[in-house]
Protein backbone atom coordinates (compact mmCIF):
# COMPACT_ATOMS: atom_id res chain seq x y z
CA UNK A 1 0.00 0.00 0.00
CA UNK A 2 0.99 3.23 -0.82
CA UNK A 3 0.43 5.93 1.71
CA UNK A 4 -0.17 9.61 0.82
CA UNK A 5 1.30 11.23 4.41
CA UNK A 6 -2.20 13.77 5.06
CA UNK A 7 -0.55 16.33 7.69
CA UNK A 8 -3.06 18.95 6.81
CA UNK A 9 -0.98 20.60 3.98
CA UNK A 10 -1.39 20.61 0.22
CA UNK A 11 -3.34 19.28 -2.39
CA UNK A 12 -3.75 14.96 -1.82
CA UNK A 13 -6.31 14.74 -4.58
CA UNK A 14 -4.14 15.08 -7.22
CA UNK A 15 -1.21 12.60 -6.65
CA UNK A 16 -4.24 10.29 -5.18
CA UNK A 17 -6.12 11.03 -8.97
CA UNK A 18 -2.51 10.52 -10.67
CA UNK A 19 -2.22 7.42 -9.00
CA UNK A 20 -5.49 6.23 -10.12
CA UNK A 21 -5.30 7.02 -13.29
CA UNK A 22 -2.41 4.98 -13.70
CA UNK A 23 -3.90 1.60 -12.31
CA UNK A 24 -2.80 2.05 -9.28
CA UNK A 25 -5.32 0.98 -7.03
CA UNK A 26 -3.80 0.43 -3.31
CA UNK A 27 -3.04 4.04 -2.58
CA UNK A 28 -4.64 5.63 0.84
CA UNK A 29 -4.69 9.73 1.90
CA UNK A 30 -4.20 9.26 5.80
CA UNK A 31 -2.65 11.24 8.46
CA UNK A 32 -3.06 7.90 11.34
CA UNK A 33 0.20 6.34 12.52
CA UNK A 34 -1.26 2.63 11.44
CA UNK A 35 -1.25 3.05 8.00
CA UNK A 36 2.13 4.77 8.00
CA UNK A 37 3.15 1.69 9.63
CA UNK A 38 1.72 -0.55 7.22
CA UNK A 39 2.72 1.00 4.31
CA UNK A 40 5.62 -0.13 1.74
CA UNK A 41 5.70 3.35 0.15
CA UNK A 42 4.99 6.96 1.47
CA UNK A 43 4.71 9.98 -0.21
CA UNK A 44 5.21 13.12 1.31
CA UNK A 45 3.30 16.00 -0.62
CA UNK A 46 3.58 19.62 0.45
CA UNK A 47 2.48 23.22 -0.63
CA UNK A 48 3.29 26.89 1.40
CA UNK A 49 5.81 27.61 3.89
CA UNK A 50 8.60 25.45 5.47
CA UNK A 51 7.52 25.92 8.78
CA UNK A 52 4.28 25.56 8.46
CA UNK A 53 5.23 22.32 6.79
CA UNK A 54 7.13 21.14 9.61
CA UNK A 55 4.81 22.54 12.42
CA UNK A 56 1.78 20.22 10.96
CA UNK A 57 4.35 17.54 10.68
CA UNK A 58 5.76 17.71 14.12
CA UNK A 59 2.02 18.18 15.13
CA UNK A 60 0.63 15.37 13.40
CA UNK A 61 2.80 13.12 15.68
CA UNK A 62 4.04 11.14 12.74
CA UNK A 63 7.67 11.94 12.88
CA UNK A 64 8.58 8.80 15.71
CA UNK A 65 6.77 6.39 12.99
CA UNK A 66 8.42 7.98 9.76
CA UNK A 67 11.65 8.16 11.11
CA UNK A 68 11.33 4.39 11.64
CA UNK A 69 9.64 3.70 8.46
CA UNK A 70 11.94 5.82 6.38
CA UNK A 71 15.39 5.31 8.10
CA UNK A 72 15.63 2.24 9.94
CA UNK A 73 12.79 -0.15 7.78
CA UNK A 74 14.17 1.77 4.41
CA UNK A 75 10.13 2.47 3.10
CA UNK A 76 10.26 4.20 -0.29
CA UNK A 77 9.14 7.69 0.42
CA UNK A 78 9.17 10.77 -2.18
CA UNK A 79 8.94 14.10 -1.27
CA UNK A 80 7.31 16.67 -3.94
CA UNK A 81 7.51 20.36 -4.01
CA UNK A 82 7.73 21.50 -0.22
CA UNK A 83 8.21 17.47 0.67
CA UNK A 84 11.07 17.22 -1.03
CA UNK A 85 12.54 20.63 0.66
CA UNK A 86 11.50 19.25 3.77
CA UNK A 87 13.96 16.32 3.89
CA UNK A 88 16.84 18.41 4.00
CA UNK A 89 18.27 19.82 6.98
CA UNK A 90 16.57 23.58 6.82
CA UNK A 91 15.13 26.37 4.96
CA UNK A 92 16.35 29.76 4.23
CA UNK A 93 12.30 30.16 4.58
CA UNK A 94 12.01 29.10 8.22
CA UNK A 95 13.49 29.15 11.78
CA UNK A 96 12.81 25.39 12.36
CA UNK A 97 15.16 22.24 11.42
CA UNK A 98 13.95 19.95 8.50
CA UNK A 99 13.56 16.21 8.76
CA UNK A 100 17.42 16.32 7.61
CA UNK A 101 17.13 12.89 5.68
CA UNK A 102 18.93 14.12 2.98
CA UNK A 103 22.09 16.05 3.38
CA UNK A 104 21.27 19.43 1.77
CA UNK A 105 19.64 22.95 2.37
CA UNK A 106 17.07 24.93 0.71
CA UNK A 107 17.68 28.43 -0.52
CA UNK A 108 15.60 30.98 -2.03
CA UNK A 109 15.91 31.74 -5.79
CA UNK A 110 17.50 35.31 -5.87
CA UNK A 111 18.00 35.70 -9.81
CA UNK A 112 20.18 38.38 -11.04
CA UNK A 113 18.01 41.38 -11.80
CA UNK A 114 19.63 41.74 -15.08
CA UNK A 115 17.87 38.52 -16.33
CA UNK A 116 14.33 39.99 -14.94
CA UNK A 117 12.82 36.28 -13.81
CA UNK A 118 10.11 36.25 -11.35
CA UNK A 119 10.29 34.37 -8.29
CA UNK A 120 7.88 32.04 -8.01
CA UNK A 121 9.51 29.98 -10.95
CA UNK A 122 6.13 28.78 -12.65
CA UNK A 123 6.35 26.45 -15.95
CA UNK A 124 7.42 23.76 -17.22
CA UNK A 125 11.21 22.94 -18.10
CA UNK A 126 13.56 20.14 -18.84
CA UNK A 127 15.56 18.15 -16.32
CA UNK A 128 19.04 17.04 -16.63
CA UNK A 129 19.04 13.42 -14.66
CA UNK A 130 22.63 12.82 -13.28
CA UNK A 131 22.98 9.32 -12.54
CA UNK A 132 21.06 5.67 -13.20
CA UNK A 133 18.19 5.67 -11.07
CA UNK A 134 14.73 3.95 -10.76
CA UNK A 135 12.16 6.51 -10.76
CA UNK A 136 13.32 8.34 -13.68
CA UNK A 137 15.63 7.56 -17.24
CA UNK A 138 19.10 9.06 -17.48
CA UNK A 139 17.98 10.19 -21.53
CA UNK A 140 14.85 11.51 -20.51
CA UNK A 141 13.82 14.48 -22.65
CA UNK A 142 10.47 15.20 -20.39
CA UNK A 143 9.10 18.44 -19.21
CA UNK A 144 7.80 19.06 -15.91
CA UNK A 145 5.81 21.50 -14.20
CA UNK A 146 7.37 23.57 -11.64
CA UNK A 147 5.73 26.24 -9.26
CA UNK A 148 8.55 27.05 -6.29
CA UNK A 149 10.27 30.03 -4.90
CA UNK A 150 13.17 27.72 -2.98
CA UNK A 151 14.83 25.36 -4.52
CA UNK A 152 17.50 22.60 -2.88
CA UNK A 153 21.21 22.63 -2.55
CA UNK A 154 22.75 19.28 -1.56
CA UNK A 155 25.80 19.40 0.62
CA UNK A 156 26.51 15.82 -1.02
CA UNK A 157 26.00 16.35 -4.46
CA UNK A 158 25.55 12.49 -4.97
CA UNK A 159 22.30 13.16 -3.25
CA UNK A 160 21.50 15.28 -6.44
CA UNK A 161 19.20 13.24 -8.93
CA UNK A 162 18.35 15.91 -11.53
CA UNK A 163 18.88 19.46 -12.37
CA UNK A 164 17.09 22.04 -13.71
CA UNK A 165 18.07 26.06 -14.86
CA UNK A 166 16.19 29.22 -13.80
CA UNK A 167 18.85 31.46 -13.97
CA UNK A 168 21.23 29.01 -11.99
CA UNK A 169 21.50 25.13 -12.11
CA UNK A 170 19.12 23.90 -9.15
CA UNK A 171 19.01 20.66 -7.51
CA UNK A 172 15.37 19.57 -9.18
CA UNK A 173 15.25 15.73 -8.03
CA UNK A 174 17.24 14.33 -4.82
CA UNK A 175 17.68 10.62 -4.18
CA UNK A 176 19.71 8.62 -1.03
CA UNK A 177 19.06 5.12 -0.91
CA UNK A 178 15.01 4.84 -0.32
CA UNK A 179 14.54 8.22 0.13
CA UNK A 180 13.42 10.75 -3.43
CA UNK A 181 12.63 13.73 -3.57
CA UNK A 182 10.97 15.88 -6.77
CA UNK A 183 10.73 20.02 -6.89
CA UNK A 184 8.20 19.77 -9.68
CA UNK A 185 5.33 18.60 -9.70
CA UNK A 186 5.11 14.96 -11.20
CA UNK A 187 0.96 15.20 -10.43
CA UNK A 188 0.46 18.13 -12.92
CA UNK A 189 3.04 17.04 -15.27
CA UNK A 190 0.77 14.51 -18.21
CA UNK A 191 2.61 11.27 -18.63
CA UNK A 192 5.75 12.68 -18.31
CA UNK A 193 4.70 12.77 -14.20
CA UNK A 194 2.76 9.58 -14.77
CA UNK A 195 5.79 7.88 -15.25
CA UNK A 196 7.86 9.13 -12.71
CA UNK A 197 4.55 7.72 -10.12
CA UNK A 198 4.32 4.61 -12.19
CA UNK A 199 7.87 3.62 -11.34
CA UNK A 200 7.84 4.57 -7.54
CA UNK A 201 4.52 2.63 -7.52
CA UNK A 202 6.93 -0.31 -8.66
CA UNK A 203 10.21 0.05 -6.33
CA UNK B 1 13.89 28.72 -18.39
CA UNK B 2 10.06 28.25 -18.30
CA UNK B 3 9.46 27.44 -21.54
CA UNK B 4 6.55 29.16 -23.09
CA UNK B 5 2.99 27.55 -22.91
CA UNK B 6 0.05 26.70 -25.39
CA UNK B 7 -2.93 25.80 -23.53
CA UNK B 8 -6.80 25.42 -24.54
CA UNK B 9 -8.95 28.19 -23.27
CA UNK B 10 -12.49 26.49 -22.71
CA UNK B 11 -15.89 28.07 -22.49
CA UNK B 12 -17.92 26.72 -19.92
CA UNK B 13 -21.92 27.99 -19.60
CA UNK B 14 -22.94 25.83 -16.37
CA UNK B 15 -23.84 23.35 -18.08
CA UNK B 16 -21.44 22.03 -21.23
CA UNK B 17 -18.69 23.70 -23.31
CA UNK B 18 -19.86 26.37 -25.73
CA UNK B 19 -17.73 28.54 -28.06
CA UNK B 20 -18.07 32.36 -28.69
CA UNK B 21 -17.25 34.56 -31.27
CA UNK B 22 -16.63 38.09 -30.11
CA UNK B 23 -17.80 37.05 -26.87
CA UNK B 24 -21.33 36.41 -28.30
CA UNK B 25 -23.80 33.67 -29.67
CA UNK B 26 -22.22 30.87 -27.37
CA UNK B 27 -22.55 27.84 -29.28
CA UNK B 28 -22.48 24.21 -27.80
CA UNK B 29 -19.13 22.01 -27.99
CA UNK B 30 -19.57 19.25 -25.76
CA UNK B 31 -18.53 17.42 -22.41
CA UNK B 32 -16.13 19.11 -20.60
CA UNK B 33 -14.91 16.30 -18.85
CA UNK B 34 -14.19 14.17 -22.42
CA UNK B 35 -12.55 17.18 -24.21
CA UNK B 36 -10.24 17.42 -20.92
CA UNK B 37 -9.35 13.53 -21.17
CA UNK B 38 -8.59 14.30 -24.70
CA UNK B 39 -5.94 17.20 -23.59
CA UNK B 40 -4.63 14.98 -21.35
CA UNK B 41 -3.28 12.51 -24.40
CA UNK B 42 -2.24 16.44 -26.25
CA UNK B 43 -0.07 17.10 -23.49
CA UNK B 44 -1.62 20.61 -23.55
CA UNK B 45 0.78 22.71 -21.19
CA UNK B 46 -1.81 23.92 -19.36
CA UNK B 47 -5.97 24.08 -19.30
CA UNK B 48 -8.31 27.22 -18.51
CA UNK B 49 -11.93 26.93 -18.08
CA UNK B 50 -14.29 29.87 -17.75
CA UNK B 51 -17.56 30.06 -16.72
CA UNK B 52 -19.11 32.36 -18.65
CA UNK B 53 -22.24 32.68 -17.09
CA UNK B 54 -21.71 32.50 -13.31
CA UNK B 55 -21.11 36.08 -12.48
CA UNK B 56 -24.00 37.51 -14.69
CA UNK B 57 -26.40 34.97 -13.33
CA UNK B 58 -24.74 35.82 -9.66
CA UNK B 59 -24.37 32.03 -9.03
CA UNK B 60 -21.48 30.38 -7.63
CA UNK B 61 -18.83 28.57 -9.16
CA UNK B 62 -19.97 24.61 -10.12
CA UNK B 63 -17.74 23.28 -7.40
CA UNK B 64 -18.77 19.55 -7.52
CA UNK B 65 -18.14 19.79 -11.49
CA UNK B 66 -14.98 21.51 -11.47
CA UNK B 67 -13.49 18.94 -8.94
CA UNK B 68 -14.84 16.07 -11.74
CA UNK B 69 -13.22 17.76 -14.38
CA UNK B 70 -9.91 18.43 -11.41
CA UNK B 71 -9.64 14.80 -11.21
CA UNK B 72 -9.44 14.86 -14.83
CA UNK B 73 -6.47 17.55 -15.73
CA UNK B 74 -3.41 15.77 -15.31
CA UNK B 75 -1.36 19.13 -16.29
CA UNK B 76 -1.68 22.35 -14.18
CA UNK B 77 -5.70 23.81 -14.41
CA UNK B 78 -6.99 27.43 -14.12
CA UNK B 79 -10.44 28.30 -13.41
CA UNK B 80 -12.44 31.71 -13.73
CA UNK B 81 -16.06 32.39 -13.42
CA UNK B 82 -17.85 33.23 -10.35
CA UNK B 83 -15.50 33.32 -8.25
CA UNK B 84 -16.48 35.63 -4.92
CA UNK B 85 -15.03 34.99 -1.71
CA UNK B 86 -12.18 33.97 0.04
CA UNK B 87 -13.63 31.08 0.82
CA UNK B 88 -14.23 30.11 -3.19
CA UNK B 89 -11.06 30.62 -3.76
CA UNK B 90 -10.41 28.32 -0.80
CA UNK B 91 -12.84 25.55 -1.88
CA UNK B 92 -11.27 25.80 -5.54
CA UNK B 93 -7.46 25.12 -4.44
CA UNK B 94 -8.65 22.07 -2.64
CA UNK B 95 -10.30 20.66 -5.25
CA UNK B 96 -7.20 20.40 -7.40
CA UNK B 97 -7.34 24.00 -9.18
CA UNK B 98 -3.67 25.42 -9.38
CA UNK B 99 -4.86 28.83 -10.62
CA UNK B 100 -8.14 30.76 -10.37
CA UNK B 101 -8.80 33.39 -13.10
CA UNK B 102 -10.38 36.58 -11.57
CA UNK B 103 -12.04 39.29 -13.76
CA UNK B 104 -15.37 40.64 -11.99
CA UNK B 105 -14.42 40.74 -9.04
CA UNK B 106 -11.17 43.27 -9.78
CA UNK B 107 -13.71 45.91 -10.08
CA UNK B 108 -16.11 44.37 -7.22
CA UNK B 109 -13.41 43.51 -4.08
CA UNK B 110 -9.94 44.32 -5.48
CA UNK B 111 -8.86 43.59 -1.39
CA UNK B 112 -10.04 39.78 -1.59
CA UNK B 113 -7.31 39.23 -4.74
CA UNK B 114 -4.78 41.06 -2.39
CA UNK B 115 -5.60 38.52 0.07
CA UNK B 116 -5.54 35.28 -1.79
CA UNK B 117 -2.48 36.60 -3.49
CA UNK B 118 -0.21 37.20 0.48
CA UNK B 119 -1.87 33.71 1.80
CA UNK B 120 -1.42 31.45 -1.55
CA UNK B 121 1.43 33.26 -3.32
CA UNK B 122 1.21 35.28 -6.91
CA UNK B 123 1.47 32.15 -8.71
CA UNK B 124 -2.24 31.28 -7.79
CA UNK B 125 -4.39 34.27 -9.04
CA UNK B 126 -4.68 35.18 -12.95
CA UNK B 127 -6.11 38.33 -13.73
CA UNK B 128 -8.18 38.78 -17.13
CA UNK B 129 -8.05 41.37 -18.93
CA UNK B 130 -10.90 41.86 -21.51
CA UNK B 131 -10.13 44.30 -23.90
CA UNK B 132 -12.20 45.68 -27.46
CA UNK B 133 -12.15 49.11 -29.46
CA UNK B 134 -14.93 51.07 -28.12
CA UNK B 135 -16.98 52.95 -31.05
CA UNK B 136 -14.61 55.91 -30.54
CA UNK B 137 -11.67 56.13 -28.74
CA UNK B 138 -8.42 53.69 -28.28
CA UNK B 139 -8.71 50.24 -27.29
CA UNK B 140 -10.03 49.64 -23.97
CA UNK B 141 -10.17 47.38 -20.77
CA UNK B 142 -13.80 46.08 -20.51
CA UNK B 143 -15.52 44.66 -17.76
CA UNK B 144 -17.28 41.42 -17.90
CA UNK B 145 -20.63 43.56 -17.34
CA UNK B 146 -19.88 44.97 -20.67
CA UNK B 147 -19.19 48.42 -18.90
CA UNK B 148 -15.82 50.22 -20.02
CA UNK B 149 -13.15 50.16 -17.17
CA UNK B 150 -11.91 54.34 -16.80
CA UNK B 151 -8.47 53.03 -16.64
CA UNK B 152 -6.63 52.67 -20.38
CA UNK B 153 -5.03 49.72 -20.95
CA UNK B 154 -1.70 50.42 -19.56
CA UNK B 155 -2.49 51.68 -16.38
CA UNK B 156 -4.72 48.92 -15.94
CA UNK B 157 -2.24 46.39 -16.47
CA UNK B 158 0.47 48.20 -14.14
CA UNK B 159 -2.67 48.49 -11.37
CA UNK B 160 -3.25 44.16 -11.48
CA UNK B 161 0.65 43.46 -11.68
CA UNK B 162 1.98 45.41 -9.44
CA UNK B 163 -1.04 46.63 -6.88
CA UNK B 164 -2.85 43.80 -6.43
CA UNK B 165 0.32 41.59 -6.84
CA UNK B 166 -1.54 38.68 -9.40
CA UNK B 167 1.20 36.23 -10.81
CA UNK B 168 -0.18 36.73 -14.65
CA UNK B 169 -2.14 38.84 -16.64
CA UNK B 170 -4.24 37.07 -19.46
CA UNK B 171 -5.00 39.31 -22.56
CA UNK B 172 -8.07 39.09 -24.26
CA UNK B 173 -9.21 40.65 -27.30
CA UNK B 174 -12.90 40.52 -27.54
CA UNK B 175 -13.02 41.85 -31.02
CA UNK B 176 -10.66 38.40 -32.55
CA UNK B 177 -12.52 36.45 -29.70
CA UNK B 178 -13.46 33.57 -32.07
CA UNK B 179 -12.16 35.20 -35.59
CA UNK B 180 -9.71 33.16 -36.17
CA UNK B 181 -7.28 36.30 -37.88
CA UNK B 182 -4.62 36.17 -35.34
CA UNK B 183 -4.14 37.82 -31.97
CA UNK B 184 -4.20 41.01 -31.43
CA UNK B 185 -0.26 41.70 -31.56
CA UNK B 186 -0.23 45.19 -31.10
CA UNK B 187 -1.70 45.18 -27.86
CA UNK B 188 -0.03 42.48 -25.99
CA UNK B 189 3.25 43.68 -27.08
CA UNK B 190 2.78 46.92 -25.42
CA UNK B 191 1.05 45.63 -22.40
CA UNK B 192 4.15 42.89 -21.85
CA UNK B 193 6.48 46.07 -21.58
CA UNK B 194 3.93 47.64 -18.95
CA UNK B 195 4.93 44.74 -16.48
CA UNK B 196 7.01 41.89 -15.50
CA UNK B 197 4.64 39.21 -14.73
CA UNK B 198 3.60 36.67 -17.40
CA UNK B 199 1.40 37.15 -20.11
CA UNK B 200 -1.13 34.77 -21.39
CA UNK B 201 -2.46 36.25 -24.95
CA UNK B 202 -5.64 35.22 -26.08
CA UNK B 203 -8.54 35.60 -28.86
CA UNK B 204 -8.36 35.31 -32.26
CA UNK B 205 -5.39 32.38 -32.75
CA UNK B 206 -6.54 30.36 -36.19
CA UNK B 207 -3.08 28.61 -37.02
CA UNK B 208 0.02 27.89 -36.13
CA UNK B 209 1.85 30.77 -37.22
CA UNK B 210 0.03 33.09 -34.94
CA UNK B 211 0.83 30.58 -32.07
CA UNK B 212 4.54 31.73 -33.07
CA UNK B 213 4.23 34.95 -34.07
CA UNK B 214 2.88 35.83 -30.58
CA UNK B 215 5.23 33.72 -28.64
CA UNK B 216 8.53 34.31 -30.02
CA UNK B 217 8.33 37.89 -31.74
CA UNK B 218 5.32 39.69 -29.80
CA UNK B 219 7.16 37.33 -26.84
CA UNK B 220 3.92 36.66 -24.54
CA UNK B 221 4.63 33.95 -22.34
CA UNK B 222 1.89 31.91 -23.42
CA UNK B 223 -1.03 31.89 -25.86
CA UNK B 224 -4.47 30.67 -24.97
CA UNK B 225 -6.67 28.77 -28.33
CA UNK B 226 -10.33 28.59 -27.96
CA UNK B 227 -11.95 28.19 -31.47
CA UNK B 228 -8.15 26.05 -32.47
CA UNK B 229 -9.01 23.72 -29.32
CA UNK B 230 -12.55 22.81 -30.40
CA UNK B 231 -12.96 22.86 -33.65
CA UNK B 232 -11.69 21.08 -36.71
CA UNK B 233 -11.36 24.25 -38.92
CA UNK B 234 -12.94 27.39 -39.18
CA UNK B 235 -16.87 27.15 -40.04
CA UNK B 236 -16.29 23.29 -39.52
CA UNK B 237 -17.54 20.88 -36.89
CA UNK B 238 -16.49 20.38 -33.53
CA UNK B 239 -13.22 18.60 -32.92
CA UNK B 240 -11.51 18.54 -29.67
CA UNK B 241 -7.83 18.79 -31.01
CA UNK B 242 -4.17 20.95 -30.48
CA UNK B 243 -2.06 21.51 -32.52
CA UNK B 244 1.58 20.20 -32.64
CA UNK B 245 3.19 21.70 -29.92
CA UNK B 246 6.94 20.67 -31.24
CA UNK B 247 6.05 22.57 -34.40
CA UNK B 248 5.96 25.81 -32.29
CA UNK B 249 7.62 25.74 -28.92
CA UNK B 250 11.28 26.42 -28.86
CA UNK B 251 13.80 25.11 -26.41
Amino acid sequence: MIVIIDYGIGNLASVLNMFKKIGVADVKISGRAEDIEAADKLLLPGVGAFDAGMKHLEQSGLLPVLNRKVLEQKTPILGICLGMQLLTRWSEEGQLPGLGWIDAETLKFNPDPALKLKVPHMGWDYIQVKRENKLVDTESRNRFYFVHSYYVKCFDEAQSLATSHYGQDFTCMVNKDNIFGAQFHPEKSLKFGMSILENFSKL
Amino acid sequence: MALKRIMPCLLYDGVGLVKTVKFRNPSYIGDPINAIKIYNEKEVDELILIDINASKQKRKPNFDKIADMASEAFMPFAYGGGVKTFDDFATLYKIGIEKVVVNSLIQENPEVIKKVVAHYGAQAVVACIDFKKPLFGAKAPYSYMGYKIKQDLSEYARYLANDLGVGELMLYSVDNDGTWEGFDNEIIKRLIHEVEVPVIACGGCGNIDHLKTVLYDVNANAAAIGSMAVYSKKGMGVLINFPNRESVIKE
